[in-house]
């Protein structure tokens, strides 16, 4: 069982196979399942996924109204050609928003590593789908190399906004899409680990501070970022640009960040943007009042 | 290591729009449910942490609700759970508490019925994982995977009868904790395994002296 970066990067390059193939094994390893059943229970994940992109892009609106429908306004943007960062990375933003827009409207999503981080793989997922051209197969393979990276960080840091901050959310799946983005475009093994750092060095700090506690502001827009800053990523690994700090050295100081970040950062909708007046304002017309005031209530 | 699976990571599917707060909610309900091996008459949710100041937007109370009913992290009732528990006769209150808990998503679960009381502490650590850290208060921990939970009479010999059954089975034991309140009392052995327990080998288990309770945790 590899614990870092460093040897799951190892024994992708002893045994000349794919990160993603590295996890399977693991996998079926762990689980006592067959190698089939592995590959066909993320099949079932994927097919969720691609569902839920394929709902919000028709468009949803959450039981608050905060969101919903903008990765509609997203598509029609890319199809008048105006668009200046170019359709690819677009495209993968409009999903990442179109999944966590599901996410919010309670629907049905798979949690990539978390529910407020769902929309980043898939998001990527589905963009670059159109320009590699992948098989079926190597689709599910992209999330078995994303469940690789994300393995790593959620055992040797955390995925949780509430123990690390939005860092360790969409942080994390920015780091796993990177790699993955790599993996299917043909990269090397450590290509795909370069990428997962320099994307994560760019999430390092972010704060988890959802506006009245709920997975909708800024969670939606933290997705649509964390898509377009995997993607720059995965760019920038492929063209043979390496982090000058090792992946699991970035992972620890994630890791080192989170523990020191204040409570009032770590999901619990007391600090940063819930903070903000309109943050505050917003609470108030949800709930009535703001939640710290709530009183205890009976079913 | 807290995380084992690669579905860990990619996964659960699930009814958003959290999983720490809304899929791991639910998963603790529902493997409180299954230790107090029926549907509760009654249950006492205590909040702590982030699930206190933030349970209301997240839907932590319906999934907890919701696994308590026993519905999984995808059923698409758990916005309407609260209404089905009141159905169902399943009185539930909750209450948020001021302690800082050592895991900021911890929630506290006092069930009841005419007969039997159960008090259930867990923890949901991210990604929809969680973990339970206290039944009775008994220190242990249990995360979900496969184990069964024995309650028995703290005596010699115990753990080898216990063990002895599983080796007979061809069961292996993945992890085990065994913790005890007072020398001689009650005590609980968490026992993790591979394989899959066949309703016999729980029934063997029941049988053996001093043992109370065995209670099987399944995925």
């Amino acid at each position: 069982m590899f614990r870092n970066v460093a040897e799951l990067v190892g024994l992708a390059e002893k045994h000349q196979v794919k990160i993603a193939e590295i996890m399977i094994r693991q996998e079926v390893e762990i689980s006592g399942l067959t190698r089939e059943d592995v590959l066909s229970k993320m099949d079932g994940n994927l097919t969720v996924m691609e569902k839920a992109v394929e709902r919000g892009l028709n468009g949803v609106k959450s039981r608050t109204g905060l969101t919903g429908g903008d990765a509609v306004l997203l598509q029609n943007y890319i199809k008048s050609g105006k668009a200046l960062s170019g359709p690819l990375l677009l495209d993968a933003v409009s999903k990442a928003v179109a999944t966590n827009e599901v996410n919010a409207a309670m629907g049905i999503i798979c949690a990539t590593p978390t529910a407020g981080s769902a929309g980043v793989v898939p998001g990527t997922l589905f963009a670059v789908k159109n320009q590699l051209n992948p098989s079926r197969e190597e689709m599910v393979e992209f999330l078995f190399t994303a469940a690789a990276f994300g393995f790593v960080v959620a055992n040797n840091a955390s995925i949780s906004g509430a123990a690390g901050g939005c860092q360790a959310e969409v942080g994390s799946a920015a780091g796993m899409a990177a790699a993955s983005i790599v993996e299917m475009a043909g990269g090397t093994p450590q290509q795909a680990a370069e990428a997962m750092a320099i994307t994560l060095k760019n999430m390092l700090g972010l704060v988890c501070d959802p506006v009245a506690g709920l997975v909708e502001v800024p969670c939606v827009k933290r997705n649509a970022m964390g898509a377009s800053n995997a993607l720059t990523a995965a760019d920038m690994a492929l063209a043979g640009i390496t982090s000058r700090i090792p992946c699991d050295e970035v992972i620890s100081a994630m890791y080192a960040i989170g523990q020191t970040m204040p409570s009032a950062l770590r999901e619990t909708g007391e600090g940063g943007l819930a903070a903000t007046p309109t943050g505050r304002r917003l609470e108030a017309e949800i709930f009535g009042e703001p939640k710290a005031k709530l009183k205890d209530y009976l079913v | 290591m807290k995380y084992r699976s690669a579905f860990d990571i990619i996964g659960p599917v699930m009814i958003g729009p959290s999983s720490s707060h809304t899929a791991g909610a639910a998963r603790i309900g529902r493997v409180a449910r299954t230790l107090f091996e029926k549907q509760p008459k009654k249950v006492k949710i205590s909040l702590y942490g982030s699930f206190a100041s933030t349970y209301k937007g997240h839907g932590t109370d319906l999934a907890l609700v919701a696994g308590l009913l026993d519905f999984d992290t995808f059923d698409e009732r758990i916005p309407k759970s609260l209404e089905i528990a009141k159905e169902l006769g399943m009185e539930v209150t909750f209450q948020t508490e001021k302690a800082v808990p050592e895991h900021p998503n911890t929630v506290k679960l006092n069930l009841f019925d005419e007969h039997n009381e159960m008090e259930i502490i867990g923890i949901s650590i991210g990604g929809g994982t969680i973990e339970i850290t206290e039944i009775n208060s008994f220190k242990l921990k249990l995360s979900g995977d496969p184990a069964i939970l024995v309650i028995h009479r703290d005596r010699f010999g115990i753990i080898s009868s216990v063990t002895s059954v599983l080796a007979k089975n061809e069961i292996n034991i993945g992890h085990m904790e065994v913790a005890r309140k007072e020398k001689g009392e009650m005590a609980i052995m968490v026992i993790e395994v591979d394989q899959k327990i066949e309703d016999e080998v729980i029934e063997e288990l029941k049988a053996l002296c001093n043992v109370t309770r065995v209670i099987r945790m399944v995925e």
